[in-house]
């Protein structure tokens, strides 16, 4: 944890750096007659925010944040496993939806977490990996009016079944 | 007395037969909307706005009324359960009530925050009625240097009084109001912190998106690391004992911050541009200032699942009263409403209390009424949200993160505020492993739109002289506060040091 404490102020300062070059681009100064700059805020808030990595870092440097006194590792391998897995379903998750479209991804995803992750029976996954997304069609696309990403075209067909319950 | 005739009259307008239908369906429609992460009642009113072409505009009014309220109630409920705002009024009652929830208090937190609603609901019904026009006129003085104060005077309450690491909550607080001027710069509308020109960026970055990904993802991550999955989310059992018992300790623990929220809501509700958001956040900050223990919030007290929860559904009501006297809108669902009632045929402004006062007043009779079914219906479905606790850990999760990919999609539409959502909650939960506190990052995105075009505006209406915050009456004293809990941190620091080397030198 101690080294993973300066190392993510480290980050911080460099991404606080990075919005300060991104705010310079507009003025960030005071214009007579029109105010601060467009600029302005931002740069002056990430100035402020570089001003306090430098702190976290004093206080590390000082071990007075409980983080900076801990030796344990900041993920373990159960950790680092748990992560990966759930984060990388999540990326997956994500990444489908503009292949296999919102509904589809959705049931793959629920697929991965509850059977492979989860270990439970067969039985209950598909009940769930099956009636949510439809559950969810219904509501956001019935309903709320909202449309989902519908994925590549392959998907039409069966999208048109479902809106024909619809309309 | 007369005003209580007028009242009478109202809620008998509201109680007939087709109106009371309207009502229940509406409250429980606006419960689930309210309740789904990334829908909030602005969704569920602009939605059902066509709907209402069909009944009299009274009755139509009534209807939307009680979508506007039961969203209001119904924001709490996936707050507390999932831990997952169900709308932005209702951020700040995750503070408090998820970690409710994990201790296996979720029924107190729920019973807490239906119970605040409803009065704060009923304390700014007696308010609407009693001061409409009059408090509409207090509210239009204030200009861009009070609101300006105000802001400041929320973020103030989180530095002076967090009890986190100050550095660490200055810098989430700074990143947030970053965040929020991703987009456009409002007053020249040059293109500002369009990180490597992706377009996606131009529209800004939704609070919502950060929200659901602070808390969705990030929160989530936490809880499956630290818990190494074992959760157990043990729940008493419902009964009405149970019930009644989590209402006498909510109120019991609740009662200040529900005063709080009540009050503070209902009048950053009327303020034009502010609303419910910034109304709760603002109250959970008070409540936190005032409260005996403020280190007890955010680790799951009921003050602070109270507060913000009274001052939604106050600020709620409150942000009727601009609309309906001024035809200012005080919040985005009042836009909507305002709109409507253009379609209807009715002006809104100063005359509309003389003109259509069966109308104003069949309104504000609904406002009594609705708010009553809605504490009724809202307690009603608690075994319900209960029940979704009770599933095991690893149906609930995928069931979180489903939640939170479809609510980050729907509050934009667009995919890539679905992978900025990944993206934030990874960072979160490094950020939260290393104490990084991420309510005021979270705080600071609503409120950032608000804080910075007044300050500038401030800024040039005094020529660039920053004594305007503290010469103006209203402004001055919230300025000055503000500063002093900022500050105060810093001479406990100062405090300590000194101590410190008595001791060495002792």
């Amino acid at each position: 944890m101690r080294l993973g404490e300066i190392v993510t102020a480290g980050i911080l300062a460099l991404f606080s750096i990075f919005l300060m070059v991104e705010s310079a681009k507009l003025d960030v100064g005071y214009i007579t007659g029109e105010g601060p700059g467009g600029g302005a805020w931002p740069f002056w808030l990430s100035a402020i925010m570089l001003i306090c990595t430098g702190f976290i870092a004093y206080n590390w440097y000082r071990k007075t944040s409980p983080p900076s006194q801990s030796s344990e590792p900041v993920l373990d391998s159960y950790g680092m496993k748990s992560f990966l897995y759930v984060a990388g379903g999540l990326l997956g998750f994500i990444a489908l939806i503009d292949i296999i479209s919102m509904y589809g991804a959705m049931a793959v995803f629920l697929v991965y977490y509850v059977r492979f992750l989860g270990r439970h029976s067969w039985l209950l996954t598909l009940i769930l990996a099956i009636a949510l997304p439809i559950a969810f069609f219904f509501f956001f696309e019935g309903l709320m009016r909202i449309t989902m990403p519908k994925g590549l075209e392959f998907t039409e067909p069966f999208y048109n079944i479902l809106y024909d319950i619809i309309y | 007395m007369e005003i209580l005739g007028l009242l009478a009259d109202g809620m008998a307008l509201s109680l007939q037969p087709l109106n009371i239908g309207l009502i229940l369906i509406g409250v429980t429609l606006g419960l689930f909307i309210g309740a789904m992460p990334g829908l909030g009642s602005v969704n569920g009113v602009a939605i059902l706005l066509p709907v209402t072409f069909l009944v009299p505009p009274g009755s139509a009014i009534i209807f939307l009324a009680a979508i506007y309220y039961g969203a209001m109630y119904g924001g709490a409920i996936s707050s507390i359960t999932l831990g997952i705002p169900g709308a932005s009024t209702a951020v700040a009652t995750t503070f408090d009530g998820r970690p409710l929830a994990l201790k296996g208090r979720a029924r107190l937190a729920l019973v807490t925050a239906a119970i605040a609603s409803f009065v704060g609901g009923s304390v700014a019904n007696v308010l609407f009625t009693l001061f409409a026009p009059l408090l509409a006129a207090v509210a239009l003085s204030f200009g861009p240097p009070e609101i300006f104060a105000l802001m400041l005077l929320a973020f103030a309450t989180f530095v002076g009084l967090g009890g986190d690491d100050i550095p660490k909550t200055v810098f989430s607080i700074c990143i947030g109001l970053v965040f929020a001027a991703v987009g456009f710069d409002q007053i020249s509308g040059a293109p500002r912190l369009v990180f490597f020109e992706i377009s996606g960026f131009l529209h800004g970055i939704n609070f919502l998106v950060l929200a659901i990904g602070v808390y969705g993802i990030g929160e989530m991550l936490w809880t499956l690391d630290t818990t190494r999955g074992k959760i157990i989310s043990s729940e008493a059992k419902m009964t009405v004992k149970g019930i009644v018992e989590d209402s006498k300790e909510g109120m019991r623990r609740g009662w200040k911050g529900t005063a709080i929220g009540s009050v503070l809501g209902f009048f950053v509700g009327i303020l034009p541009a502010a609303g419910a958001t910034p109304g709760s956040l603002m109250s959970y900050g008070v409540a936190k200032m005032v409260a005996k223990k403020p280190k007890e919030f955010g680790e799951g007290h009921p003050g602070g699942v109270a507060a913000p929860e009274a001052a939604n559904n106050s600020a709620s009501t409150g942000a009727m009263l601009p609309m309906l006297t001024l035809g200012i809108p005080g919040s985005p669902t009042t836009a909507i409403l305002l709109g409507g009632m253009v379609i209807w045929g009715l002006t809104p402004g100063p005359r509309l209390f003389v003109d259509q006062s069966e109308f104003v007043w069949g309104l504000i009779g609904s406002f009594y009424v609705s708010n009553f079914f809605a504490l009724a219906i809202n307690l009603a479905f608690i075994p319900l949200f209960i029940w979704m606790l009770r599933m095991p850990f690893t149906i609930l999760a995928p069931l979180i993160f489903v939640l939170s990919v479809v609510g980050g999609f729907a509050a934009t539409k667009d995919m890539h505020d679905v992978w900025l959502m990944l993206g934030f909650g990874i960072g979160a939960f490094f950020l939260r492993k290393f104490d990084y506190p991420l309510a005021p990052a979270v705080l600071a995105i609503v409120l950032g739109p608000i804080a910075e075009p007044t300050l500038r505006q401030s800024l040039l209406l005094s020529s660039g002289d920053v004594s305007i915050f503290f010469t103006r009456p209203i402004a001055g004293p919230i300025t000055v506060i503000a500063l002093i809990l900022i500050l105060l941190p810093l001479l406990k620091v100062i405090r300590d040091r000194m101590r410190e080397k008595k001791v060495q030198a002792g």
